[in-house]
Protein backbone atom coordinates (compact mmCIF):
# COMPACT_ATOMS: atom_id res chain seq x y z
CA UNK A 1 0.00 0.00 0.00
CA UNK A 2 1.59 3.54 -0.81
CA UNK A 3 1.97 6.16 1.96
CA UNK A 4 -1.11 8.57 1.05
CA UNK A 5 -3.60 5.26 0.64
CA UNK A 6 -2.60 4.60 4.44
CA UNK A 7 -2.45 8.50 5.42
CA UNK A 8 -5.94 8.34 3.81
CA UNK A 9 -6.97 5.59 5.48
CA UNK A 10 -5.96 6.87 8.67
CA UNK A 11 -7.63 10.04 8.42
CA UNK A 12 -10.79 8.60 7.46
CA UNK A 13 -10.43 6.88 10.37
CA UNK A 14 -9.64 9.41 12.89
CA UNK A 15 -12.34 11.61 11.48
CA UNK A 16 -15.33 11.27 13.39
CA UNK A 17 -12.93 11.58 16.52
CA UNK A 18 -11.32 14.36 15.53
CA UNK A 19 -14.22 16.77 14.42
CA UNK A 20 -16.15 16.11 17.54
CA UNK A 21 -13.42 16.80 19.40
CA UNK A 22 -12.81 20.31 17.44
CA UNK A 23 -16.68 20.76 17.51
CA UNK A 24 -16.68 20.36 21.47
CA UNK A 25 -13.76 23.11 21.07
CA UNK A 26 -14.95 25.50 18.54
CA UNK A 27 -18.68 25.15 19.37
CA UNK A 28 -19.15 25.76 15.51
CA UNK A 29 -19.92 23.39 13.11
CA UNK A 30 -17.93 25.04 10.27
CA UNK A 31 -15.25 26.42 12.20
CA UNK A 32 -14.07 22.42 13.46
CA UNK A 33 -14.95 21.11 10.36
CA UNK A 34 -12.34 23.73 8.48
CA UNK A 35 -9.94 23.32 10.94
CA UNK A 36 -9.76 19.27 10.66
CA UNK A 37 -9.50 20.26 7.45
CA UNK A 38 -6.73 22.24 7.70
CA UNK A 39 -4.99 19.67 9.75
CA UNK A 40 -5.63 17.18 7.03
CA UNK A 41 -3.69 18.90 4.54
CA UNK A 42 -1.01 19.66 7.36
CA UNK A 43 -0.69 16.01 7.95
CA UNK A 44 -0.36 15.25 3.97
CA UNK A 45 2.46 17.21 3.95
CA UNK A 46 4.38 16.58 6.72
CA UNK A 47 3.70 12.82 7.88
CA UNK A 48 4.96 11.58 4.67
CA UNK A 49 8.45 12.61 5.30
CA UNK A 50 8.43 12.41 9.28
CA UNK A 51 6.13 9.32 9.49
CA UNK A 52 2.41 9.13 10.71
CA UNK A 53 2.37 9.74 14.80
CA UNK A 54 1.02 7.46 17.00
CA UNK A 55 -2.06 8.88 17.83
CA UNK A 56 -3.77 9.93 14.74
CA UNK A 57 -6.52 11.45 16.02
CA UNK A 58 -5.17 13.28 18.81
CA UNK A 59 -2.47 14.89 16.23
CA UNK A 60 -5.26 15.97 14.10
CA UNK A 61 -7.20 17.41 17.08
CA UNK A 62 -4.07 19.42 18.00
CA UNK A 63 -3.38 20.95 14.67
CA UNK A 64 -6.56 21.99 13.68
CA UNK A 65 -6.97 23.42 16.71
CA UNK A 66 -3.65 25.50 16.67
CA UNK A 67 -4.46 26.02 13.08
CA UNK A 68 -7.67 27.89 13.77
CA UNK A 69 -6.25 29.30 16.53
CA UNK A 70 -3.65 31.03 14.12
CA UNK A 71 -6.18 31.93 11.82
CA UNK A 72 -7.96 33.80 14.38
CA UNK A 73 -4.42 35.81 15.32
CA UNK A 74 -3.49 36.06 11.95
CA UNK A 75 -6.25 38.35 11.75
CA UNK A 76 -6.44 40.03 13.86
CA UNK A 77 -2.29 40.42 14.29
CA UNK A 78 -0.98 39.41 10.71
CA UNK A 79 1.55 37.03 12.43
CA UNK A 80 2.96 33.97 9.95
CA UNK A 81 1.76 30.97 10.63
CA UNK A 82 4.76 28.43 12.20
CA UNK A 83 6.57 26.36 9.92
CA UNK A 84 5.03 22.78 9.21
CA UNK A 85 7.95 20.86 10.06
CA UNK A 86 7.60 22.59 14.21
CA UNK A 87 4.23 21.72 13.92
CA UNK A 88 4.81 17.71 13.64
CA UNK A 89 7.21 17.71 16.53
CA UNK A 90 4.47 17.56 18.82
CA UNK A 91 5.45 13.90 20.78
CA UNK A 92 5.05 15.68 24.16
CA UNK A 93 1.86 18.20 23.09
CA UNK A 94 0.35 14.99 21.09
CA UNK A 95 0.61 12.79 23.83
CA UNK A 96 -0.38 15.19 26.81
CA UNK A 97 -3.86 15.99 24.20
CA UNK A 98 -4.39 12.27 23.80
CA UNK A 99 -4.72 11.89 28.11
CA UNK A 100 -6.83 14.55 28.48
CA UNK A 101 -9.22 13.16 26.19
CA UNK A 102 -10.31 10.21 27.86
CA UNK A 103 -12.48 7.63 26.60
CA UNK A 104 -15.78 9.08 27.92
CA UNK A 105 -14.90 12.32 26.45
CA UNK A 106 -14.22 10.80 22.97
CA UNK A 107 -17.88 8.81 23.44
CA UNK A 108 -19.70 11.78 24.19
CA UNK A 109 -18.19 13.80 21.60
CA UNK A 110 -18.41 11.59 18.58
CA UNK A 111 -22.17 11.01 20.12
CA UNK A 112 -22.77 14.55 20.20
CA UNK A 113 -21.80 14.83 16.17
CA UNK A 114 -23.80 12.55 15.59
CA UNK A 115 -26.82 13.37 17.21
CA UNK A 116 -26.69 16.76 15.92
CA UNK A 117 -26.87 15.45 12.88
CA UNK A 118 -30.52 13.43 13.52
CA UNK A 119 -32.41 16.78 14.46
CA UNK A 120 -35.99 16.56 14.36
CA UNK A 121 -36.55 19.51 11.65
CA UNK A 122 -34.94 17.64 9.32
CA UNK A 123 -36.60 15.13 6.90
CA UNK A 124 -34.38 11.56 7.48
CA UNK A 125 -32.93 12.24 3.75
CA UNK A 126 -31.21 14.93 5.06
CA UNK A 127 -29.85 13.90 7.97
CA UNK A 128 -28.49 10.97 6.51
CA UNK A 129 -26.64 13.54 4.07
CA UNK A 130 -25.48 16.00 6.61
CA UNK A 131 -24.32 12.85 8.52
CA UNK A 132 -22.11 11.33 5.60
CA UNK A 133 -20.56 14.47 4.74
CA UNK A 134 -19.88 15.79 8.53
CA UNK A 135 -19.36 12.45 10.23
CA UNK A 136 -18.12 10.20 7.26
CA UNK A 137 -16.56 13.17 5.42
CA UNK A 138 -17.48 11.77 2.27
CA UNK A 139 -17.69 14.64 -0.80
CA UNK A 140 -20.53 16.22 -1.83
CA UNK A 141 -19.68 14.32 -5.29
CA UNK A 142 -20.13 11.07 -3.66
CA UNK A 143 -22.83 11.37 -1.31
CA UNK A 144 -24.85 12.95 -4.56
CA UNK A 145 -23.69 9.73 -6.76
CA UNK A 146 -25.21 7.71 -3.67
CA UNK A 147 -28.19 9.59 -3.52
CA UNK A 148 -28.66 9.63 -7.27
CA UNK A 149 -28.83 13.77 -7.56
CA UNK A 150 -26.86 15.95 -8.92
CA UNK A 151 -23.91 17.51 -7.38
CA UNK A 152 -25.66 20.67 -7.02
CA UNK A 153 -28.51 19.98 -5.57
CA UNK A 154 -27.07 17.71 -3.30
CA UNK A 155 -24.71 20.77 -2.32
CA UNK A 156 -27.61 22.89 -1.44
CA UNK A 157 -29.90 19.90 0.49
CA UNK A 158 -26.70 20.14 2.67
CA UNK A 159 -25.73 23.80 3.31
CA UNK A 160 -29.71 23.99 3.88
CA UNK A 161 -29.34 20.88 6.51
CA UNK A 162 -26.20 23.02 8.25
CA UNK A 163 -28.05 26.41 8.57
CA UNK A 164 -30.83 24.56 10.64
CA UNK A 165 -28.47 22.62 12.65
CA UNK A 166 -26.41 25.97 13.06
CA UNK A 167 -29.24 27.78 14.24
CA UNK A 168 -30.45 25.01 16.53
CA UNK A 169 -28.91 24.32 19.94
CA UNK A 170 -26.20 21.96 20.25
CA UNK A 171 -26.66 20.22 23.67
CA UNK A 172 -22.66 20.64 24.96
CA UNK A 173 -22.99 20.27 28.66
CA UNK A 174 -22.04 16.16 29.48
CA UNK A 175 -24.98 14.29 28.63
CA UNK A 176 -26.82 12.05 31.58
CA UNK A 177 -27.35 8.42 31.37
CA UNK A 178 -31.20 8.86 30.14
CA UNK A 179 -30.06 11.32 27.12
CA UNK A 180 -27.26 9.05 26.42
CA UNK A 181 -29.68 6.34 25.92
CA UNK A 182 -32.19 8.54 24.08
CA UNK A 183 -29.37 9.75 21.74
CA UNK A 184 -27.74 6.82 21.21
CA UNK A 185 -31.30 4.93 20.20
CA UNK A 186 -31.82 7.97 17.67
CA UNK A 187 -28.17 7.72 16.05
CA UNK A 188 -28.45 4.13 15.85
CA UNK A 189 -31.83 4.72 13.50
CA UNK A 190 -30.19 6.92 11.75
CA UNK A 191 -27.34 4.95 10.86
CA UNK A 192 -30.21 2.22 10.15
CA UNK A 193 -31.16 4.45 7.50
CA UNK A 194 -28.13 4.73 5.89
CA UNK A 195 -28.01 1.43 5.26
CA UNK A 196 -31.23 1.13 3.75
CA UNK A 197 -30.37 4.08 1.52
CA UNK A 198 -27.54 1.96 0.24
CA UNK A 199 -29.49 -1.74 0.54
CA UNK A 200 -32.95 -0.68 -0.79
CA UNK A 201 -31.13 0.17 -4.49
CA UNK A 202 -32.29 -1.64 -7.32
CA UNK A 203 -29.62 -3.98 -9.82
CA UNK A 204 -28.77 -1.07 -12.18
CA UNK A 205 -27.68 1.24 -8.96
CA UNK A 206 -26.63 -0.71 -6.40
CA UNK A 207 -22.81 -1.03 -7.34
CA UNK A 208 -23.25 2.97 -7.01
CA UNK A 209 -25.26 2.78 -3.82
CA UNK A 210 -22.80 0.04 -2.36
CA UNK A 211 -20.30 2.52 -0.16
CA UNK A 212 -23.75 3.40 2.09
CA UNK A 213 -23.75 0.47 3.19
CA UNK A 214 -20.38 0.31 4.19
CA UNK A 215 -20.78 3.70 5.82
CA UNK A 216 -23.03 2.53 7.85
CA UNK A 217 -21.27 -0.67 9.38
CA UNK A 218 -18.47 1.67 9.72
CA UNK A 219 -20.16 3.75 11.71
CA UNK A 220 -22.27 0.98 14.01
CA UNK A 221 -18.76 -0.33 14.30
CA UNK A 222 -17.99 3.05 15.50
CA UNK A 223 -20.97 3.33 18.29
CA UNK A 224 -20.09 -0.46 19.38
CA UNK A 225 -16.65 0.54 20.12
CA UNK A 226 -17.98 3.46 22.31
CA UNK A 227 -21.18 1.34 23.66
CA UNK A 228 -19.52 -2.06 24.08
CA UNK A 229 -22.51 -3.23 26.71
CA UNK A 230 -24.97 -2.09 24.64
CA UNK A 231 -26.90 -5.58 22.92
CA UNK A 232 -28.97 -2.93 20.56
CA UNK A 233 -26.04 -1.87 19.16
CA UNK A 234 -24.16 -5.28 19.07
CA UNK A 235 -27.80 -6.09 17.04
CA UNK A 236 -27.58 -3.49 14.55
CA UNK A 237 -24.07 -3.75 13.61
CA UNK A 238 -24.69 -7.75 13.24
CA UNK A 239 -27.97 -7.31 11.27
CA UNK A 240 -26.00 -4.46 9.06
CA UNK A 241 -23.64 -6.97 8.29
CA UNK A 242 -25.53 -10.67 7.78
CA UNK A 243 -28.13 -8.03 5.61
CA UNK A 244 -25.11 -7.04 3.70
CA UNK A 245 -23.20 -10.32 3.07
CA UNK A 246 -25.67 -10.97 0.89
CA UNK A 247 -25.42 -8.28 -1.41
CA UNK A 248 -23.12 -10.15 -4.51
CA UNK A 249 -25.95 -12.76 -4.82
CA UNK A 250 -29.05 -10.49 -4.48
CA UNK A 251 -29.10 -9.31 -8.12
CA UNK A 252 -28.15 -11.15 -11.23
CA UNK A 253 -25.88 -10.42 -14.35
CA UNK A 254 -28.64 -8.31 -15.71
CA UNK A 255 -29.67 -6.72 -12.60
CA UNK A 256 -32.74 -8.62 -12.14
CA UNK A 257 -33.31 -9.14 -8.32
CA UNK A 258 -32.77 -12.96 -6.92
CA UNK A 259 -34.80 -13.41 -4.34
CA UNK A 260 -33.26 -15.01 -1.06
CA UNK A 261 -34.69 -18.81 -1.66
CA UNK A 262 -32.93 -18.58 -5.35
CA UNK A 263 -29.97 -16.85 -4.75
CA UNK A 264 -26.19 -18.64 -5.38
CA UNK A 265 -24.95 -19.03 -1.50
CA UNK A 266 -21.46 -19.65 -2.58
CA UNK A 267 -21.86 -15.66 -3.24
CA UNK A 268 -22.59 -14.82 0.25
CA UNK A 269 -19.39 -13.25 2.21
CA UNK A 270 -17.94 -15.71 4.66
CA UNK A 271 -16.24 -13.16 6.67
CA UNK A 272 -19.10 -10.91 6.93
CA UNK A 273 -21.58 -13.88 8.48
CA UNK A 274 -19.36 -15.03 10.55
CA UNK A 275 -18.85 -11.33 12.92
CA UNK A 276 -22.79 -11.08 12.43
CA UNK A 277 -22.54 -14.54 13.99
CA UNK A 278 -20.56 -13.89 16.65
CA UNK A 279 -21.98 -10.37 17.42
CA UNK A 280 -25.78 -11.71 17.62
CA UNK A 281 -24.24 -14.30 20.07
CA UNK A 282 -22.64 -12.18 22.32
CA UNK A 283 -25.71 -9.80 22.18
CA UNK A 284 -27.97 -12.73 23.14
CA UNK A 285 -26.07 -13.00 26.70
CA UNK A 286 -27.64 -10.16 27.64
CA UNK A 287 -31.33 -11.00 27.59
CA UNK A 288 -32.10 -7.70 26.55
CA UNK A 289 -33.79 -8.27 23.05
CA UNK A 290 -34.52 -5.10 20.96
CA UNK A 291 -35.80 -5.06 17.23
CA UNK A 292 -32.28 -4.88 16.20
CA UNK A 293 -31.50 -7.62 17.69
CA UNK A 294 -34.53 -10.10 16.52
CA UNK A 295 -33.90 -8.62 12.95
CA UNK A 296 -30.36 -9.70 13.25
CA UNK A 297 -31.30 -13.39 14.53
CA UNK A 298 -33.66 -14.38 11.79
CA UNK A 299 -30.89 -12.58 9.21
CA UNK A 300 -28.17 -15.26 11.19
CA UNK A 301 -31.09 -18.17 11.10
CA UNK A 302 -31.23 -17.65 6.95
CA UNK A 303 -27.06 -17.39 6.58
CA UNK A 304 -26.51 -20.35 8.96
CA UNK A 305 -28.87 -22.40 6.20
CA UNK A 306 -26.49 -23.66 3.41
CA UNK A 307 -29.37 -24.65 1.20
CA UNK A 308 -33.17 -22.93 1.50
CA UNK A 309 -34.55 -26.46 2.40
CA UNK A 310 -32.60 -26.17 5.69
CA UNK A 311 -33.99 -22.99 6.60
CA UNK A 312 -35.11 -22.62 10.74
CA UNK A 313 -38.69 -21.63 9.77
CA UNK A 314 -40.06 -21.91 12.95
CA UNK A 315 -37.64 -20.05 14.74
CA UNK A 316 -38.02 -17.47 12.30
CA UNK A 317 -41.61 -17.90 12.79
CA UNK A 318 -40.94 -17.26 16.51
CA UNK A 319 -38.92 -14.58 15.95
CA UNK A 320 -41.30 -12.76 13.97
CA UNK A 321 -43.49 -13.01 16.78
CA UNK A 322 -41.16 -11.72 19.29
CA UNK A 323 -40.50 -8.70 16.82
CA UNK A 324 -44.37 -7.92 16.33
CA UNK A 325 -44.44 -7.68 20.28
CA UNK A 326 -41.58 -5.23 20.73
CA UNK A 327 -42.14 -2.97 17.69
CA UNK A 328 -45.74 -3.93 16.19
CA UNK A 329 -46.30 -3.06 12.06
CA UNK A 330 -48.09 -4.39 9.30
CA UNK A 331 -44.74 -4.98 7.84
CA UNK A 332 -43.52 -7.01 9.87
CA UNK A 333 -46.68 -9.12 10.20
CA UNK A 334 -46.43 -9.54 6.65
CA UNK A 335 -42.98 -10.86 6.89
CA UNK A 336 -44.39 -13.53 9.58
CA UNK A 337 -46.65 -14.31 6.81
CA UNK A 338 -44.24 -15.82 4.75
CA UNK A 339 -42.33 -17.37 7.38
CA UNK A 340 -46.08 -19.01 8.40
CA UNK A 341 -46.43 -20.32 4.69
CA UNK A 342 -43.31 -22.58 4.72
CA UNK A 343 -44.55 -24.07 8.24
CA UNK A 344 -48.51 -24.46 7.54
CA UNK A 345 -49.31 -23.94 4.28
CA UNK A 346 -50.33 -20.60 1.82
CA UNK A 347 -53.69 -21.04 3.19
CA UNK A 348 -52.98 -19.93 6.84
CA UNK A 349 -50.51 -17.41 5.49
CA UNK A 350 -53.02 -16.05 3.04
CA UNK A 351 -55.32 -15.49 6.15
CA UNK A 352 -52.95 -13.80 8.07
CA UNK A 353 -52.52 -11.15 4.66
CA UNK A 354 -56.53 -10.18 4.59
CA UNK A 355 -56.51 -7.90 8.21
CA UNK A 356 -53.39 -5.98 6.93
CA UNK A 357 -55.41 -5.19 3.64
CA UNK A 358 -55.99 -1.58 4.70
CA UNK A 359 -52.72 -0.50 6.25
CA UNK A 360 -50.02 -2.31 3.13
CA UNK A 361 -53.09 -1.76 0.18
CA UNK A 362 -50.46 0.56 -1.53
CA UNK A 363 -47.16 -1.37 -0.61
CA UNK A 364 -45.83 -3.07 -3.81
CA UNK A 365 -44.55 -6.45 -1.56
CA UNK A 366 -47.90 -6.97 0.18
CA UNK A 367 -49.36 -7.39 -3.33
CA UNK A 368 -46.16 -9.46 -4.68
CA UNK A 369 -46.76 -11.62 -1.56
CA UNK A 370 -50.38 -12.28 -1.86
CA UNK A 371 -50.03 -12.90 -5.45
CA UNK A 372 -47.44 -15.76 -5.14
CA UNK A 373 -49.69 -16.97 -2.07
CA UNK A 374 -52.60 -17.59 -4.46
CA UNK A 375 -50.36 -19.03 -7.29
CA UNK A 376 -49.39 -21.67 -4.60
CA UNK A 377 -53.07 -22.58 -4.30
CA UNK A 378 -53.77 -22.45 -8.19
CA UNK A 379 -56.35 -19.59 -7.87
CA UNK A 380 -54.29 -18.40 -10.29
CA UNK A 381 -57.04 -15.45 -11.62
CA UNK A 382 -57.13 -13.70 -8.40
CA UNK A 383 -53.26 -14.36 -7.89
CA UNK A 384 -52.36 -12.42 -12.00
CA UNK A 385 -54.57 -9.41 -9.94
CA UNK A 386 -52.35 -9.51 -6.95
CA UNK A 387 -49.25 -9.31 -9.80
CA UNK A 388 -50.84 -6.76 -11.70
CA UNK A 389 -51.26 -4.42 -8.49
CA UNK A 390 -48.14 -5.19 -7.68
CA UNK A 391 -46.20 -4.50 -10.67
CA UNK A 392 -48.26 -0.79 -10.78
CA UNK A 393 -46.75 0.04 -7.32
CA UNK A 394 -42.94 -1.26 -8.09
CA UNK A 395 -40.58 1.65 -7.02
CA UNK A 396 -37.95 0.42 -9.05
CA UNK A 397 -37.96 -1.48 -12.68
CA UNK A 398 -36.53 -4.22 -11.46
CA UNK A 399 -39.07 -4.32 -9.00
CA UNK A 400 -41.58 -4.99 -11.61
CA UNK A 401 -39.80 -6.84 -13.58
CA UNK A 402 -39.52 -9.48 -11.25
CA UNK A 403 -43.38 -9.68 -10.55
CA UNK A 404 -43.68 -9.83 -14.20
CA UNK A 405 -41.40 -13.22 -14.20
CA UNK A 406 -43.47 -14.63 -11.72
CA UNK A 407 -46.83 -13.70 -14.25
CA UNK A 408 -44.59 -15.18 -17.00
CA UNK A 409 -44.96 -18.51 -14.68
CA UNK A 410 -48.18 -18.15 -14.14
CA UNK A 411 -49.08 -18.20 -17.75
CA UNK A 412 -47.35 -21.27 -18.34
CA UNK A 413 -48.95 -22.90 -16.40
CA UNK A 414 -51.96 -22.10 -16.65
CA UNK A 415 -51.29 -22.74 -20.64
CA UNK A 416 -49.94 -26.43 -19.55
CA UNK A 417 -53.30 -26.61 -17.55
CA UNK A 418 -55.64 -26.22 -20.69
CA UNK A 419 -53.08 -28.47 -22.96
CA UNK A 420 -53.57 -31.42 -20.42
CA UNK B 1 12.25 -23.20 18.24
CA UNK B 2 8.96 -21.95 17.54
CA UNK B 3 7.94 -18.27 17.58
CA UNK B 4 4.57 -17.01 17.47
CA UNK B 5 4.23 -13.48 15.13
CA UNK B 6 1.57 -11.29 16.70
CA UNK B 7 0.25 -9.28 14.68
CA UNK B 8 -0.75 -5.66 16.21
CA UNK B 9 -2.33 -2.99 14.37
CA UNK B 10 -5.29 -0.02 14.98
CA UNK B 11 -7.80 -2.00 13.58
CA UNK B 12 -10.24 1.59 12.65
CA UNK B 13 -6.71 2.10 10.39
CA UNK B 14 -7.36 -1.27 8.77
CA UNK B 15 -10.69 -1.72 8.42
CA UNK B 16 -10.76 1.77 6.50
CA UNK B 17 -9.60 0.07 3.84
CA UNK B 18 -11.11 -0.57 0.60
CA UNK B 19 -11.96 -4.26 -0.19
CA UNK B 20 -9.18 -3.77 -2.67
CA UNK B 21 -6.48 -2.62 -0.19
CA UNK B 22 -6.96 -5.25 2.09
CA UNK B 23 -6.63 -7.78 -0.92
CA UNK B 24 -3.92 -6.10 -2.12
CA UNK B 25 -2.35 -6.73 1.54
CA UNK B 26 -3.62 -10.46 1.60
CA UNK B 27 -2.38 -11.63 -1.62
CA UNK B 28 1.45 -9.83 -0.95
CA UNK B 29 1.01 -11.74 2.76
CA UNK B 30 0.39 -15.11 0.67
CA UNK B 31 3.60 -15.11 -1.07
CA UNK B 32 5.38 -14.59 2.28
CA UNK B 33 2.95 -17.59 3.44
CA UNK B 34 4.03 -19.93 0.31
CA UNK B 35 7.18 -19.63 0.69
CA UNK B 36 7.33 -20.46 4.81
CA UNK B 37 4.52 -23.48 3.71
CA UNK B 38 7.60 -24.94 1.20
CA UNK B 39 10.28 -24.49 3.78
CA UNK B 40 7.36 -26.49 6.23
CA UNK B 41 8.18 -23.94 8.54
CA UNK B 42 4.42 -22.75 8.69
CA UNK B 43 2.46 -22.86 11.49
CA UNK B 44 -1.52 -22.41 12.12
CA UNK B 45 -2.45 -18.89 10.38
CA UNK B 46 -5.63 -16.57 12.00
CA UNK B 47 -7.37 -13.90 11.12
CA UNK B 48 -9.06 -12.56 14.42
CA UNK B 49 -12.42 -10.77 14.12
CA UNK B 50 -12.36 -7.41 15.32
CA UNK B 51 -12.07 -6.52 19.19
CA UNK B 52 -15.85 -5.37 19.11
CA UNK B 53 -16.95 -9.00 18.52
CA UNK B 54 -14.68 -9.96 21.52
CA UNK B 55 -15.61 -10.96 25.32
CA UNK B 56 -13.46 -10.61 28.56
CA UNK B 57 -13.69 -13.01 31.24
CA UNK B 58 -11.89 -11.34 33.95
CA UNK B 59 -10.42 -14.17 36.50
CA UNK B 60 -9.49 -12.03 38.61
CA UNK B 61 -12.73 -12.32 40.86
CA UNK B 62 -14.56 -14.97 42.10
CA UNK B 63 -16.79 -16.11 40.15
CA UNK B 64 -14.70 -14.48 36.93
CA UNK B 65 -16.71 -11.85 35.37
CA UNK B 66 -17.71 -11.26 32.20
CA UNK B 67 -17.42 -8.20 30.29
CA UNK B 68 -18.07 -7.03 26.39
CA UNK B 69 -15.41 -6.07 24.62
CA UNK B 70 -11.65 -6.61 24.47
CA UNK B 71 -9.11 -7.13 27.03
CA UNK B 72 -7.95 -3.18 27.59
CA UNK B 73 -4.95 -3.24 30.45
CA UNK B 74 -1.85 -2.36 30.13
CA UNK B 75 -0.17 -3.38 33.14
CA UNK B 76 -0.61 -7.36 31.88
CA UNK B 77 0.96 -9.22 28.90
CA UNK B 78 -0.34 -11.61 26.42
CA UNK B 79 1.39 -14.72 27.42
CA UNK B 80 -0.53 -17.45 25.39
CA UNK B 81 -3.42 -18.51 23.31
CA UNK B 82 -5.84 -21.49 22.48
CA UNK B 83 -7.86 -21.84 19.93
CA UNK B 84 -10.82 -24.41 20.51
CA UNK B 85 -13.89 -25.29 18.47
CA UNK B 86 -16.76 -23.84 19.99
CA UNK B 87 -20.27 -23.66 18.85
CA UNK B 88 -21.12 -20.67 20.12
CA UNK B 89 -19.89 -17.80 22.48
CA UNK B 90 -21.76 -19.95 25.65
CA UNK B 91 -19.49 -22.69 24.87
CA UNK B 92 -16.66 -20.76 24.55
CA UNK B 93 -17.18 -18.59 27.89
CA UNK B 94 -17.50 -22.48 29.72
CA UNK B 95 -14.76 -23.40 28.28
CA UNK B 96 -12.70 -20.30 29.69
CA UNK B 97 -14.90 -20.60 32.93
CA UNK B 98 -12.85 -24.49 32.88
CA UNK B 99 -9.82 -23.49 32.15
CA UNK B 100 -9.85 -20.28 34.80
CA UNK B 101 -10.97 -22.63 37.55
CA UNK B 102 -7.54 -24.68 36.58
CA UNK B 103 -5.51 -21.04 36.49
CA UNK B 104 -6.79 -17.69 38.14
CA UNK B 105 -5.69 -14.48 37.81
CA UNK B 106 -5.47 -11.98 34.84
CA UNK B 107 -8.01 -12.88 31.57
CA UNK B 108 -8.80 -14.16 29.19
CA UNK B 109 -10.14 -12.52 25.55
CA UNK B 110 -12.46 -14.66 23.84
CA UNK B 111 -12.43 -13.45 20.57
CA UNK B 112 -13.77 -14.88 17.17
CA UNK B 113 -11.64 -16.23 14.63
CA UNK B 114 -12.62 -14.90 11.20
CA UNK B 115 -10.08 -16.74 8.79
CA UNK B 116 -7.92 -19.64 9.99
CA UNK B 117 -5.25 -21.98 8.06
CA UNK B 118 -4.42 -25.19 10.14
CA UNK B 119 -0.95 -25.40 8.56
CA UNK B 120 -1.06 -22.01 6.84
CA UNK B 121 -2.06 -23.73 3.15
CA UNK B 122 -5.67 -24.74 3.48
CA UNK B 123 -7.69 -22.13 4.63
CA UNK B 124 -11.01 -22.41 6.54
CA UNK B 125 -13.49 -20.26 7.52
CA UNK B 126 -13.42 -19.70 11.37
CA UNK B 127 -17.35 -19.40 11.73
CA UNK B 128 -19.32 -22.99 11.14
CA UNK B 129 -22.61 -21.24 9.63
Amino acid sequence: MTDLAWIDAALTAARPQAVAALLRYFRNLDTAEEAFQNACLRALSTWPKNGPPRDAAAWLIFVGRNAALDDVRRTKKQTPLPDDAVLSDLDDAESAVAERLDNADYRDDILRLLFICVHPDLPSTQQVAVALRIVSGLTVKQIARAFLVSESAMEQRITRAKARIADADVPFETPGAPERAERLAAVAAMVYLIFNEGYSASGETAGQRAPLCEEAIRLARLLLRLFPAEPEIMGLTALLLLQHSRSDARFDAAGQIVLLNDQDRTKWNTKQIAEGIALIDKAMRHRRPGPYQVQAAIAALHARAARPEDTDWNEIDLLYQTLERLQPSPVVTLNRAVAVSKLKGPEAALAMLEPLAARLGSYFHFHGVKGAFLQQLGRNQEAQSAFDQAIALANTAAEATHIRQHLDKLREECAKKRSS
Amino acid sequence: MQYAILCYHQEDVVGAWSKEQDDAVMAKLLVVQDKLVKQGRLGPVARLLPTTAATTLRKDSEPPLVIDGPFAETKEQLLGFYIVDCTSLDQALETARELASANPGGSYEIRPIGYFAPNGRSPTSGATP
